[in-house]
């Protein structure tokens, strides 16, 4: 099972092709979106929304033996390209190591405005809720 | 007289700068203009040589700053044709000025079931004060239907009409779809029902002559900052009889005349409504934003701007041509300023806006702040393309490409 930093560094060289171009970085990002396992639309309901002003997005969570499963989706294609990234590091993952996780791929790919703007995109306030989400199957299977 | 675009360009450092490695094109001017060097200027010589509290002291550096203060005051009175230069009072922005007319006009004035109209178009800040005042009043909101091109339906607004109407609180020109509303002919039908109109000329002020004798308005609410002025300062105009007969709005420094503990009187206007030490510097550099566009002309600007706005439209034109119209406009009045906003088949604005950005491109994208117009439209919101005077035909060549690259890869999926 590759740990959270592995999964990271490996986004990073992946990304390092487009040497900080902003364009391809967003194609690329709006392909990786399409790697989303989709989202069952009954679990897209206002108790799952991460709203931001712009886009928004969704985070189911289960929890089965000891690991957090996610399903989530956007409505944009560059917020959701982000989603599939942070999908790939904390899905199949325990409640600790999503805790512990320190997310440097998004500053390293070049997209740390979209965590600076919170207002503006739900990306930023998903991070936080899968946290959440984490921390409370922690704090049930203690 | 032809605009001399370069060496308007030159006078705003901002926007010699690559953005993604790309020259910055600035079309998000409907949310803030740049601001030209002796606007930047202004503010730091006032802070280096002339800080001073103003109207209070004796010493010359208060003297100094009291009449430059007050020279703005007099320099908007000749911008927007004010009877008198107390008509015009400094606020923090539009949204404050609005608010100040809701809280101090609405609360004395409106008693349960009068009416308040406003229109479909208008921002947060024209819908949100008044709704707060009618829940506080028992006054009702009514609202004037837009048609699909985004024009007033002036036979609604005729029925909306009647001698419940005490006020009439309209977008002078839409911040999100570029509408020039006709407001002589909305001020006389308001004024033959006795109600008053409140015109929010946030857009309309940088684009646009402004004759409020002429229009006849009972209040207008101004931007600095959509002005090429400072963020922080805006204006309140209100005809004299009616800033007379509001009560303050808040208490403090500056707006009183006697200050006792069993009863306080109040300052004359504007002073009655400009309590605490205000935003100096910002109002002073102001005035130089004020000379800047006076230096070129409105009538000049505006002439510029149209020919940036048919420009603009017809490249949409072409590109809509050779792929199977992708782009749809949203907001297509006969009569409009320098804004378009759009959106683009299959691709969610945010996207839309992000890859221009990538391109060095500014537009907005998003519901701008007007939700229950993007609503009118079933949209969740547009791009929003705003044009100034230092915009070029070039630039939107620049613009036209990219977004005729995304329009034809957003076809081919």
């Amino acid at each position: 099972m590759a740990t959270t930093t592995d999964i990271q560094n490996e986004i990073i060289e992946n990304f390092s092709l487009f040497e900080g171009d902003m364009e391809s970085t967003l194609f690329y990002l709006m392909d990786l979106g399409k790697k989303l396992p989709p989202m069952p639309i009954e679990h897209q309901t206002e108790d799952y929304i991460v709203k931001g002003c712009q886009s928004k997005v969704w985070v189911y969570p289960l929890f089965q033996d000891g690991k957090v499963y996610f399903e989530a989706d956007s409505n944009t294609a560059i917020t959701k390209g982000l989603v599939y990234l942070l999908w790939s590091i904390w899905n199949n993952q325990t409640p600790s190591a999503i805790l512990e996780t320190e997310l440097f791929f998004i500053d390293k790919i070049g997209m740390s405005n979209m965590i600076g703007s919170q207002r503006s995109n739900g990306f930023a306030g998903m991070i936080k809720q899968m946290k959440l989400y984490a921390l409370g199957f922690k704090a049930k299977s203690e | 007289m032809a605009i001399d675009i370069e060496s308007i360009r030159n006078q705003f450092p901002i926007l010699h700068q690559d953005v993604n490695g790309m020259p910055l094109i600035y079309f998000d001017n409907a949310a803030t203009t740049q601001k030209p060097q002796r606007v930047i200027d202004a503010l730091v010589k006032y802070y280096s040589l002339d800080n001073a509290n103003i109207h209070r002291a004796a010493h010359t550096l208060a003297s100094r700053s009291t009449t430059y203060f007050e020279n703005t005051r007099k320099a908007i009175q000749t911008f927007i044709n004010a009877a008198e230069s107390e008509e015009c009072i400094f606020t923090k922005g539009v949204t404050e000025s609005i608010n100040l007319v809701a809280q101090t006009w609405g609360r004395t004035f409106l008693k349960q079931g009068d009416e308040v109209l406003i229109t479909t178009m208008e921002h947060h800040s024209n819908i949100v004060p008044w709704q707060l005042v009618c829940e506080a009043t028992g006054a009702i909101l009514k609202v004037i239907p837009i048609t699909d091109s985004g024009e007033l339906v002036m036979s609604d607004f005729d029925a909306l009409l009647s001698e419940r109407t005490k006020m009439v609180a309209c977008v002078w020109v839409s911040n999100a779809l570029g509408t020039i509303n006709p407001v002589k002919e909305l001020i006389a039908k308001a004024h033959a029902v006795g109600a008053k109109v409140l015109l929010d000329g946030a857009q309309a002020c940088s684009h646009l002559e402004i004759d409020v004798q002429e229009l006849d308005c009972d209040f207008l609410t101004i931007s600095s900052h959509k002005l090429y002025g400072p963020t922080g300062v805006g204006v309140l105009y209100g005809k004299r009889q009616l800033l007379e007969a509001m009560p303050p709005y808040q208490g403090g420094g500056e707006m009183i005349k006697e200050v006792r503990f069993e009863k306080s009187t109040y300052n004359d206007i504007p002073y009655k409504f400009e309590a605490g030490t205000p935003n100096i510097a910002d109002v002073i550099a102001f005035g130089e934003a004020l000379a800047f566009i006076n230096g070129i002309g409105k009538t000049v600007i505006a002439a510029h701007e149209s020919n940036l706005l048919q420009y603009l439209l017809e490249g949409i034109g072409h590109v809509n041509e050779s792929n199977n119209n992708m782009i749809s406009l949203v907001g297509t009045a006969a009569a409009k300023i320098s804004v378009q906003s759009f959106v683009v088949k299959g691709m969610h604005s945010f996207d839309v806006g992000m890859m221009l950005d990538a391109k060095g491109i500014a537009v907005r994208t998003g519901h701008h702040c007007t939700q229950p117009l993007m609503n009118r439209f079933g949209l969740e919101g547009t791009v929003r393309v705003s044009l100034s005077v230092y915009n070029t035909t070039a630039e939107i060549d620049v613009f036209l490409e990219h977004i005729g690259k995304l329009v034809k890869r957003s076809a081919g999926k």
